[in-house]
């Protein structure tokens, strides 16, 4: 069953008077369960791409079709998306993640401290749930936003470049806790990556993109087609 | 001063209009002032205050109580700095500067045209406590209600739209609404504020009670509390030396900020180099 469609999908960019193409006419269809990883160079549009499927970004022409509600999507954005100085607790920062739509309620909902117990425990924060946000440790913080991103028991996750910073042994924690999203929870898991290790390991299907598409399957064919993986790099 | 003066003070209308007033004025700008200095949005406060001091020529030239004119003119004026700044025609800190400087400037031409210039101007930028009648009393509680209110029902959703846009964004929030409530609920707070504070001075109200709370606090939910207590405090402070000294209120108060913001720094300096 299909999640999310994109066609035929082009964004520009306006530097000045100039029209810059940041994505060149693509065509993805994601299905539920899948771990899908995006790959390409600076500047090959694939943060672009991942903005315009959250709707963060108007795109210029074609489509991308939803089939699942915006309060079943999370998203985790790349590492220092809070100013390390904001003065919040984990606590605070985490329950946030649990706001929906048409829900702009003054409190929250005992089921919502509920899944803030449970999103907490997953990334074992609990015991730092009363510290201040800016007094933890950068892997800390990435895993306060995961927690964050996770709260509301999402369908769907966006990460962009989730590990990027953060030393080996965190992002390898960080990357089986997705895995398990992915293989128990059924949460389609839709992120962009530099890392080719763990692409290998982990994802169902590729996209890898240079504006245009240069290579859309699944891993094994990947794997297949691209014997020398480090060509991404 | 004895007990039986601060008493005698007391008893007089003006100083009851004035401390009622400013209390809710002092709480709404505390709160506002947390978001509004998180988002690095706190000039607008300076620029909506500039937008007021144009008002409130106008409003001495009709011969009309102030608040009424200043309320929509403030009210549009934050609107268009905001829509200016979503859209990214142009940068918000320049849309601010266009409008401040561009509506002081109106204000001086239609003040010079009235008599009485000097006094008026050093009224309007500075502040009088005198300045607060009874029915604006009416409007201003009324007025800092719905601030608080609002603020306060929406307290969960401001807080995502602070810590992070685009997450809010992602997730189906109508962020630009949100920030539309801020710069519409800020300009309320700077139409109540500046007859007491000055338009120059209103703005610190917004920034150096979060400024001095966001040193202290631990949590975003403390930063509000402590923000507000601040500002109440500084604001009895002041506004007591404004009166036993005869010194302007507004600067009284800032100066009380001052020397809180300079207390607690030191005090931060300190603890840092014990605890190393």
């Amino acid at each position: 069953m299909g999640i999310i469609k994109v066609e035929r999908v082009t964004i520009n960019y306006k530097v000045g008077h100039r029209v810059v193409k940041a994505v060149d006419d693509v065509n993805l269809d994601i299905q539920y369960g899948e771990y899908f990883c995006i790959l390409g160079s600076n500047g090959s549009g694939k943060s672009s791409l991942l903005k315009a499927m959250l709707g963060l970004i108007p795109i210029s022409s074609g489509t991308i079709n939803l089939e699942i509600s915006k309060n079943e999507i999370s998203y985790l954005p790349q590492v220092n998306a809070i100013p390390s100085d904001f003065p919040a607790t984990v606590n605070e920062i985490v329950i946030s993640g649990t706001q929906k739509k048409r829900n702009n309620l003054p409190f929250y909902k005992r089921e919502d401290y509920h899944n803030l117990e449970s999103a907490l425990s997953s990334v074992e924060l609990s015991e730092l749930r009363n510290r201040k946000f800016s007094e933890l440790s950068g892997g800390q913080q990435q895993r306060v936003l995961l927690a964050r991103a996770l709260v509301k028991n999402p369908k769907l996750l966006f990460l962009d470049e989730p590990c990027s910073g953060l030393d080996e042994s965190i992002s390898k924690h960080f990357y089986s806790l997705l895995k398990y999203l992915n293989e128990e929870q059924k949460v389609t898991i839709i992120m962009i990556s530099h890392d080719s290790s763990h692409v290998e390991k982990y994802a169902t299907n590729i996209l890898h993109l240079a504006k245009k598409v240069i290579f859309y399957g699944n891993i094994n064919q990947w794997i297949g087609d691209h014997k020398r993986v480090s060509c991404i790099h | 001063m004895e007990l039986k003066e601060i008493f005698q003070m007391l008893s007089y209308p003006f100083v009851i209009r004035a401390f009622i007033v400013g209390i809710l004025v002092s709480l709404c700008a505390a709160l506002l002032g947390v978001i509004l200095v998180l988002k690095r949005y706190s000039l607008i406060g300076h620029g909506l205050a500039d937008v007021g001091f144009a008002s409130l020529a106008i409003a001495s030239v009709l011969g009309i109580s102030s608040i009424y004119i200043s309320m929509p003119i403030i009210t549009v004026c934050s609107f268009f700095i905001m829509y200016l700044s979503q859209n990214k025609k142009i940068h918000g800190d320049v849309a601010i500067g266009i409008f401040s400087t561009g509506a002081l400037a109106l204000g001086v031409l239609i003040t010079s045209m009235k008599k009485g210039f000097n006094a008026d101007i050093y009224s309007y930028m500075f502040g009088s406590i005198l300045a607060i009648n009874q029915s604006d009393v009416i409007l201003s509680v009324f007025l800092s209600l719905v601030v608080l209110v609002l603020f306060s029902i929406c307290y969960n959703r401001l807080f995502l739209v602070t810590v992070d846009e685009s997450f809010a964004r992602a997730s189906g929030i109508n962020v630009n609404l949100y920030q539309f409530l801020i710069s519409f609920l800020t300009a309320l707070t700077v139409v109540l504020g500046m007859r007491m504070m000055g338009t120059l001075l209103i703005s610190s109200l917004v920034i150096f009670p979060a400024v001095i709370a966001k040193k202290i606090a631990n949590s975003f939910k403390n930063l509000i509390l402590l923000s507000a207590i601040i500002s109440s405090l500084c604001f009895i402070l002041g506004i007591w030396f404004s009166i036993v000294w005869g010194i302007p209120t507004g600067a009284s108060i800032v100066v009380i900020n001052i020397l809180l913001l300079l207390l607690v720094s030191a005090f931060e300096y300190i603890f840092k180099i014990v605890k190393v």
